[in-house]
């Protein structure tokens, strides 16, 4: 089987083998979690086994007291296999394995996703602020910063 | 915004002084607020960075204090060049998770506006591209203006729709909000036979120009592998060979019931990613047409006179809509929490992937190349800042 | 007194009649373009904008001066003046009709060309003075491709000094008399047309060779920094050098003043021969986009530069088998 033909229902069984502590959810677009060690692996596995080379984005969800969870999608193109694949990184945890050595798409996205979340992307190249101002404080995506946060310039 | 301490891309070029050069973040190609940090050696750019957020507006953490009927309106503003399709991705996240039915004269409606944004988007594409090739005062600006012109068409034909001719809020979950008025499919006939028509003259005005060839032709190449790894979609994607578009790989919005060909090129230089969207520019018109033809009658909403807030509640759940936008993937990464706003809304904006691959594609080409590359990934800024 | 004067009437007479030709030329240009792109052009000021030209000179004198705090204050400010002196002194040796001229030289046309490459000194002095990037690019674009045009540019214009076997212009506008227009000259002519239009369009800078200027990648180029009159004076050279190359093209090409109707028409005809030439040129400017400044090098010196020296033998070879003349 290459890696260009897998479909979803091989793609659950082959996701099911490699990664014992993962879920797979969905019918044509599936939803995996995996644990943040897999998270990397994972991505690998997908795009060599798999065949998702498309990346789509990555971004992060703030469940509060949950602590945080990455989220990725990456899609096959020829046989329109879509993974989104979530993580979560447990209460108080910012540090996350960096897509970027797999995905080069990844780079901008966890940038943004630094510059949001204040997550720390291990491996990545470099982790600026991307929107934001370098001297802005805080990551305005959090739950925890509530949108009329005062900022020194614009208060 | 961002201060630069090093080159990210380099070549290895040996030898005397470099230049850094900022282009933007006010510049007359820049198509928005965009500031390319340039290394140059000569005319030649050795290294780049690019630095985006000037037109940051916390999208994201605005979609989570407005409502599911708000924010519909909201979401034009993204990717303002194409308003009704970024209005589209948000509508359908929301219907997604509520299994909310749209009938089907809604979904046609949808198709027909969304298809006369793409051919009003690629218009305003293909003249800001050929004036950064060619100068506002030059050949370009020919151009531009006659593609000025029949993108006021279109606008014309969604002013008499919506009465907006930027920013629509066309678009509500479970429906659209208007429904076309008297004689406007005549006008939207007679709209899209002229632009049918004016799109072969431009297609001839370059394509026969030998200036135009060499500018474009073997530029700014994104390999398929770097096209698909970076994540570019739209006609970028399909400029560098994948035969991946949306409507097509998951059909939404009756999109199945049309006939269309998706138009692919393997050289992925600028000249292909021109020649799929000249292509694109017919397939839509063709998709408006058939649209038209078989409009069926009915409701044009299953929600209709919408309008408090309560009644939109969306249960809860998340999902990923995306839809096939003019410059690609848009897509909405929504989680409802039973409330009547979005807990959390991630939105993919088409122009910032593409975006992102130019750092890999620009060093070793010319200054000049730089617009040219450039204005062929036919960016937003509104929805590569969000 | 009067007698001291004299040689002053001459060039004070063409040098304001070139001022009001650049001026309204600017509108010409506007004009075309706008019917070229299916609109209408300056239209407010004036009947039809007529006046346009007028308010735009206003404008340009009334705007502030701004020098950029590191400039290089001399070169600077004298850049303008150092890039508009040649573009004048181009009409010295034109004459605009039999005997009406400032000085017929002998060596005319290599007056011309001599003078008009002078003006990447003023153009090279404003990039390097503005001390900004895009200018300084822009200038060192400039100096590569005036340096790479002016020889395509001089061998296209030798082409009817030679089948006319004279150097002054007056001779070479003569020997075209009776309708005998070097354009009309068997296949050298319009080979020689084609390449003076060319590397005319590239030696002043115009679209699609306005790497120099090329406002989409280096803003304004060299002229970036400068504004109000200093802005307007190489506006004005810019201008006068490609209304220069027109008369000298028409003169070369299209017979001169040579016309029918009676005498007094002469400097009419010759105008609007030069006109028509400006036009195609301009014609050009709106159609093409600009080409990388490596493509107009190569286009220079791989193509153009060989074949206007090859098409400069076979001129000699065949004048010096049918004698001069066509």
């Amino acid at each position: 089987m290459s890696s260009g033909t897998v479909t979803a229902d091989q793609a659950r069984t082959l996701i099911g083998e490699r990664f014992s502590g993962s879920t797979v959810e969905g019918t044509t677009a599936l939803t995996v979690t995996v644990t943040p060690d897999a998270w990397l692996p994972f991505a690998t596995f997908a795009k060599e086994t798999l065949g998702c080379r498309f990346f789509s984005f990555l971004s992060a969800n703030d469940w509060k007291d949950e602590g945080l969870e990455v989220v990725a999608k990456v899609d096959n193109t020829d046989t329109n296999l879509a993974i989104l694949v979530k993580s979560r990184l447990g209460a108080g945890v910012t540090t996350c394995a960096s897509l970027v050595p797999v995905y080069r798409g990844a780079n901008w996205m966890e940038r943004e996703c630094y510059d949001m979340f204040g997550i720390r992307f291990e491996g990545h190249p470099d982790l600026r602020r991307i929107l934001l101002q370098d001297d802005w404080v805080g990551h305005p995506l959090l739950k925890s910063y509530s949108v009329d946060t005062p900022y020194p310039p614009y208060r | 915004m961002t201060t630069v301490s090093t080159t990210r891309q380099e070549l290895d070029y040996a030898g005397s002084e470099r230049l850094t050069m900022n282009m933007g973040p006010q510049h007359p190609s820049a198509h928005g607020v965009f500031r390319a940090i340039l290394q140059l050696e000569g005319e030649t750019v050795v290294g780049v960075d690019a630095v985006i957020g000037y037109l940051h507006r916390c999208h994201e953490k605005l979609a989570e204090t407005l409502t599911y009927a708000q924010y519909p309106s909201i979401a034009s503003k993204t990717d303002y060049v194409a308003a009704m399709t970024s209005e589209f991705a948000y509508v359908m996240a929301a219907e997604t998770i509520g299994k909310i039915e749209v009938p089907k004269r809604a979904q046609y409606l949808r198709v027909i506006t969304s298809e006369l944004q793409r051919v009003a988007s690629h218009l305003l594409w293909l003249g800001t591209w050929c004036l950064d090739m060619g100068g506002a005062l030059g050949g370009g600006a020919t151009i531009f203006l006659y593609c000025i012109r029949e993108r006021e068409d279109i606008l014309d034909l969604f002013e008499s729709l919506v009465g907006a001719r930027l920013l629509y809020g066309f678009y509500q979950v479970g429906g659209v909000r208007y429904d076309i008025p008297d004689g406007w499919a005549t006008k939207c006939r007679e709209t899209v036979d002229l632009i049918d028509q004016r799109i072969n003259e431009y297609q001839r005005m370059l394509e026969e120009n030998p200036f135009f060839l060499v500018r474009t032709q073997g530029v700014g190449v994104i390999s398929r592998e770097l096209a698909e790894d970076v994540g570019i979609s739209g006609p970028l994607l399909r400029g560098s060979g994948v035969a991946y578009d949306l409507r097509r790989a998951t059909p939404y919005s009756s999109y199945e019931d049309f006939e269309f060909n998706i138009p692919v090129e393997t050289a992925g230089d600028c000249f292909a990613r021109y020649r799929v969207r000249m292509v694109e520019f017919r397939e839509s018109l063709r998709i408006v047409r058939q649209a038209l033809d078989k409009l069926p009658e009915g409701p044009i909403s299953s929600r209709p006179g919408l309008k408090s807030v309560a009644q939109t509640r969306i249960p809860k759940g998340e999902t990923y809509a995306r839809i096939e936008g003019a410059r690609g993937e848009v897509g909405c990464y929504l989680i409802a929490d039973g409330s009547a706003k979005p807990y959390r809304m991630k939105w993919r904006g088409a122009s910032f992937s593409n975006l992102a691959v130019l750092p890999h594609v620009i060093p070793g080409h010319k200054v000049a190349d730089v617009v040219a590359i450039m204005g062929s990934v036919d960016p937003v800024f509104g929805e590569v800042d969000r | 007194m009067m007698e001291a004067l004299t040689p002053f009437i001459a060039p004070f007479i063409v040098m304001n009649a070139v001022l009001g030709i650049v001026t309204y030329v600017t509108l010409l240009e506007r004009k075309f373009a706008a019917r070229m792109q299916s609109r209408i052009g300056p239209y407010r000021v004036g009947p039809h904008g007529l006046l346009q030209p007028i308010a735009d000179a206003i404008k340009l004198m009334m705007k502030e001066d701004v020098v950029p705090t590191a400039a290089d204050r001399p070169i600077y400010n004298l850049a303008p003046i150092v890039f508009v002196l040649p573009c004048m002194f181009i009409f010295a040796t034109i004459p605009f009709a039999p005997g009406l001229g400032v000085a017929d030289l002998n060596i005319g046309v290599l007056f011309f060309l001599a003078v008009s490459s002078m003006e990447i000194v003023g153009l090279f002095m404003a990039g390097w003075g503005s001390n900004n990037k895009y200018a300084l690019l822009s200038a060192m674009r400039a100096v590569n491709q005036v340096i790479s045009y002016d020889l395509p540019f001089i061998f296209a214009a030798l082409t009817p000094v030679l089948l006319a076997g004279s150097l002054k212009l007056s001779d070479i506008a003569a020997a075209q008399a009776g309708g005998a227009w070097f354009i009309f000259y068997p296949v050298i002519g319009q080979l020689a047309f084609i390449a003076f239009i060319v590397s005319t369009v590239a030696a002043e800078n115009r679209a699609p060779f306005d790497i120099l200027e090329a406002e989409s990648e280096l803003v304004a180029g060299f002229r970036v920094e400068y504004s109000g009159m200093k802005f307007a004076l190489i506006q004005l050279g810019e201008y006068a050098h490609i209304i220069g190359s027109s008369f000298l093209g028409a003169l070369l090409f299209l017979g001169a003043w040579a016309g029918p109707g009676p005498e007094w028409l002469d400097p009419i005809w010759f105008l609007t021969k030069a006109m028509f030439m400006f036009l195609v040129v301009t014609w050009v400017r709106w159609s093409f986009v600009r080409i990388r400044v490596d493509q107009i090098l190569a286009l220079s010196w791989k193509a153009l530069l060989p074949f206007t020296l090859l098409l400069l033998i076979a001129t000699a070879i065949v004048v010096v088998w049918r004698g001069p003349g066509v």
